[in-house]
């Protein structure tokens, strides 16, 4: 064997060896005492104690997992884009060696019942029931028509050849337009290839808009791509046939919606479905949705009564884990000489594949552009137009900041052509229309309200941080040397921490509460069990800092459960921002209800006014004297083992729930600006980032550590989307990239450093005042790569609009190819 | 399929001798024969740098190599290595800048990045990102990542690098 275990190594991994300032030192055993915390761990860089099993490869992930019997599936998928099938002989498959059973849709479809996805806010969206495994006829390349169970997944793979399938191609729709002119309609029975449509305006638009003194357009194009989690979407399901009961291994964003999902489809009860999530290897929105192939998986593990397990291998993933943001988008801006906007108009069109996605719907993300473009400035006219329409493309659905960067890449696009128009300086221009921070509550022409947004303090910072003047300069020192670099700004507002508007108000049975459990332990330790999820992002880890401060612990006292409906409270998971923000505060206010209750208790021990004692640094202290009365492992001890000597009608309390909905508003609007600094080889066509810079105002920052890396990783996604992702598709609806090695996604050397910076207004919806921040990053990137480019390309009268920006489109706009 | 071979690797400082099906991959048969779960399965061709392990000394992408081909070699994984303690001040500098997200990604990292310690300690931030370049991450934006190794590579070493 290798040389043993070094003790002393192994202790440098230990939260207690790192260089955390304030508050004390997670006290090991052998120091003293943590000092009183009154700088409490909210706001410190504190490194998440989760993250140590992972960095020892010792995480378990739900392909990890072995259980007794586990049975592996593969799926049978679809060649043809749009095809009827005519004969399908699972026969021959079955006969192979290890395969447990074969079964196509109709036989699955007696166990799980189609779904619908549209939503009742969302007026007029329309979808046909799609089936676990598609009946008789598959509508995009890559949907799956039978399963094949076997012993191993390789005797599975095996048996896939030994499947007959004849096909009767039908025709194809690959294109948005051809979509929406419906000359060949996907869904007969539906009419037309119109998912969903929206159409808005503003009182008094035209008139607004014809006093304008400059009217700027352009129309935007942007690449369909998708997530890319490096783990791929793992389900292992666990029918007991005793009980009647479904226990579901998931890397999944949100459990309980799963829960009630399984439940529904599977018609098991609820209290039967438990869903586990285990470590889950990235998510991005990808894997807060429901797959047909993961729920023919559920059906399967009760059909066969025995667990059984599904893997997306690489092609799989591309050619079926939810694309998006595929828009074409014609805008207007409308503004005064001076600089003023006097209005946005909008005519958005996105393709969403075959089906509607469950349960959210893909009405969402267009939704969102319509809502929030031009969305951080002050103008009143607005007019918005977006289509919906069904492609035969694999679907689309909410992705990491939905919506988001087809609308900040639109609005912030349209705002420097206007600048430019006007010889006004980008930045100057933003200036004058940014909302004042002054002007809030403020209600947007789209209908959403802000509570209060720091757009004039983001700015400042952002240009003092880049030291955008020392670049302007430089920008133009470079030119007359033939090196074209260009700065691309973009300013945001960010949907975050949603209430039922986003789902619940439209029938979606999404929780937009989460709640919180905090228990004292007999020891003294604290656990504290929360219904949103963890996939990296930190939020154990943020979880355990509130709570610490809300108890009065120190962090290593805490222990974070997350992801199981059998254990947590109810709760919506994560997405869209809301993890922190809303657990975070469900977290702070059971933590909060439990410290009072253990003062009850020492209160009622020591005989003195509750109200002269508080809870510090694990221990029950004399409030003013900071003297410690009753450690907190004593408080547990009388608590559970002796609370006969407690008062007679005295019942101890040491756990606490507590939950949290946002309801003031909608969604906690956050804004943040970004900046990037490019240089474009005109000869080439390649571009090379040089400098990114962001300012976020989030609210309370819980971990300026963790924040920073989250925004970081999502301003690279954002770049992804901007220089290299996009799912291409033949004209027949193949899919021609379905590898990582044809679908380029940032690697180190494509990256460049990230400088972050806040602006701290917090939400006065909740005591801790945290917004969310996972979406900023990839929200505004996309805008700000395209604009530093175009600035780059400025002395050529060149401009790209197409995302992504490969060479070979910036070789075009310069007219070189 | 039928037609295993036998092969006998050392895995984690351990000799085991076991029939393998000529077709399985290396990273395959340590997760699914060993139960050697933290080397990951992402791209499955050799882009990712998920699967990276050690082979003879070497790191390797487990994706591309056959188990057979291990025969008569060492084989180390993220889990003898952390054992061992030889990745402790990277994994100390991963936890402490937060190089790591969802982790998936993290094993071959950190097998990767002991590889540059190894063969090019004074490497600059830029052949940090040129050599670290076969590894993707989706969760971090590479940043955190470039910082813990710039850190290890910086702080004169009395441990952690043989």
């Amino acid at each position: 064997m290798n040389d043993r275990i070094d003790p002393h190594r192994l202790d440098a991994l230990a939260p207690q060896a790192s260089e955390v300032e304030a508050p004390p030192k997670p006290g090991t055993t052998k120091t003293a005492k943590p000092a009183k915390t009154q700088v409490g761990y909210v706001g410190q860089s504190v490194p998440r104690a989760n993250a140590k099993r992972l960095l020892q490869g010792r995480g378990a992930y739900t392909d990890d997992l072995k259980f007794p019997r586990l049975a592996h599936v593969v799926f049978f998928r679809s060649p043809h884009a749009h095809a009827r099938l005519k004969k399908l002989d699972l026969s021959r498959a079955a006969r192979q060696p290890g395969v447990i059973a074969a079964f196509d849709g109709r036989a699955i479809a007696d166990y799980c019942t189609p779904w619908v996805a549209v939503l009742g806010h969302l007026k007029g969206i329309k979808s046909p029931p799609q089936y676990a495994v598609a009946i008789d006829r598959a509508c995009w390349q890559g949907e799956a028509v039978a399963a094949i169970v076997a012993e191993t997944r390789a005797q599975a793979e095996d048996a896939l050849g030994h499947v007959v399938a004849e096909w009767e191609e039908l025709p194809v729709v690959t294109d948005m337009e051809d979509a929406l002119a419906n000359r060949t309609v996907i869904h007969p029975e539906l009419g037309d290839n119109i998912c969903f449509a929206r159409s808005f305006e503003t009182e008094g638009f035209d008139a607004a808009m014809k006093k304008a003194d400059l009217v700027v357009e352009e129309t935007y194009g942007f690449g369909r791509h998708t997530g890319v989690t490096m783990e791929s979407r793992v389900i292992l399901a666990d029918y007991n046939a005793a009980e009647h009961s479904l226990t579901v291994y998931h890397a999944t964003q949100a459990p309980h919606m799963m829960q009630d999902i399984f439940s529904r489809h599977l018609n098991i009860p609820e209290a039967n479905v438990r869903v586990i999530c285990k470590d889950v290897g990235g998510s991005f929105g990808i894997k807060v949705h429901v797959y047909p192939d993961e729920m023919a998986t559920a059906a399967l593990s009760v059909m066969l009564r025995r667990p059984v397990k599904f893997v997306a291998d690489r092609l799989e993933s591309f050619l079926t884990d939810i694309h998006a943001r595929e828009h074409k988008a014609t805008v207007r801006l409308a503004c005064m000489k001076d600089g003023t906007i006097v209005g946005f108009d909008l005519d958005d069109l996105t393709a969403i594949g075959p089906y509607s996605v469950y349960p959210r719907t893909s009405g969402i993300e267009g939704n969102q552009v319509v809502n929030l473009t031009g969305g951080p400035y002050a103008h009143k006219a607005y007019r918005a137009k977006m289509n919906v329409v069904f492609t035969n493309k694999n679907v689309t659905c909410q992705y990491r900041a939905v919506g988001h960067p087809i609308a900040v890449a639109l609005t912030e696009a349209i705002v420097d052509l206007a600048a430019q128009k006007l010889g006004m300086d980008p930045a100057e221009f933003r200036r004058k229309n940014l909302i004042a921070d002054d002007a809030y509550p403020y209600s947007f022409p789209s209908g959403l309200k802000f509570e209060k947004l720091s757009h004039h303090q983001c700015l400042d910072k952002l240009l003092a941080l880049m030291d955008y003047t020392g670049l302007r300069a430089e920008q133009a020192a470079l030119r007359k040397q033939g090196i074209h670099r260009g700065i691309g700004l973009a300013a945001m507002i960010e949907v975050t921490n949603p209430s039922p508007a986003f789902y619940g108000v439209g029938g979606a049975r999404i929780s937009a509460q989460d709640g919180a459990t905090v228990r004292l332990e007999p020891t003294g330790m604290v656990t504290c069990l929360v219904s949103v999820t963890e996939q990296g992002q930190g939020t154990e880890g943020v979880f355990t800092q509130v709570c610490a401060d809300a108890v009065g612990v120190s962090i290593d006292k805490v222990r974070v459960i997350t992801g199981d409906t059998g254990v947590t409270p109810y709760g919506g998971g994560t997405w869209a921002s809301r993890g922190a923000g809303i657990g975070g505060e469900a977290v702070l206010q059971a933590g909060k209800a439990l410290r009072a209750n253990i003062l009850d208790i020492a209160a009622a021990v020591l005989q003195v006014d509750r109200a002269t004692l508080d809870v510090r640094a694990n221990s029950v202290v004399d409030k003013a004297s900071g003297e410690e009365r009753l450690p907190l492992a004593e408080v547990g001890r009388i608590g559970y083992f002796r609370p006969d000597t407690l008062p007679m009608k005295f019942q101890a309390e040491l756990t606490v729930t507590r939950h949290y909905t946002p309801r003031e508003y909608g969604f906690t609007f956050t804004n943040g600006i970004q900046a990037s600094y490019v240089e474009v080889d005109t000869d080439t066509g390649f571009v090379k980032l040089l400098r990114h810079w962001c300012v976020e105002d989030c609210g309370t920052v819980i971990n300026p550590l963790l924040v920073d890396e989250q925004i970081r990783g999502g301003i690279v996604q954002g770049i992804g989307a901007a220089m290299l992702e996009e799912c291409l598709y033949s004209a027949e609806g193949q899919l021609l990239n379905g590898s990582l090695a044809d679908y380029l996604v940032p690697m180190t050397g494509d990256t460049p450093d990230i400088e972050i910076a806040h602006v701290s207004t917090p939400t006065r919806q909740s005591e801790l005042g945290a917004k969310g921040v996972g979406e900023a990053g990839t929200a505004g990137a996309p805008g700000a790569v395209m604009n530093a480019i175009n600035d780059a390309l400025a002395p050529f009268d060149a401009r790209v609009r197409v995302q992504p920006f490969t060479p070979e489109r910036i070789l075009k706009a310069l007219g070189k190819i | 399929m039928e037609d295993r071979v036998e092969a006998t690797i050392t895995v984690n400082g351990t000799r085991l001798t076991r029939r393998i099906e000529p077709r399985m991959h290396l990273i395959d048969f340590l997760r699914e024969e060993l139960g050697l779960t933290g080397s990951h399965v992402s791209c499955e061709h050799g882009v990712c740098g998920a699967c990276t392990v050690r082979v003879d000394g070497e790191i390797r992408r487990g994706c591309l190599t056959l188990a057979v081909q291990a025969d008569g070699r060492t084989v180390d994984t993220v889990e003898g290595l952390s054992d061992s303690g030889e990745l402790a001040v990277l994994q100390q500098a991963f936890h402490e800048r937060n190089a790591l997200q969802c982790g998936y990604c993290t094993p071959g990292m950190l097998l990767t990045a002991q590889a540059l310690i190894k063969e090019h300690p004074e490497a600059t931030r830029e052949e940090i990102r040129e050599f670290m370049s076969g590894n993707l991450c989706r969760c971090t934006g590479y940043q955190a990542i470039i910082d813990a190794i710039e850190t290890v590579l910086r702080t004169p070493r009395t441990e952690g690098v043989r």
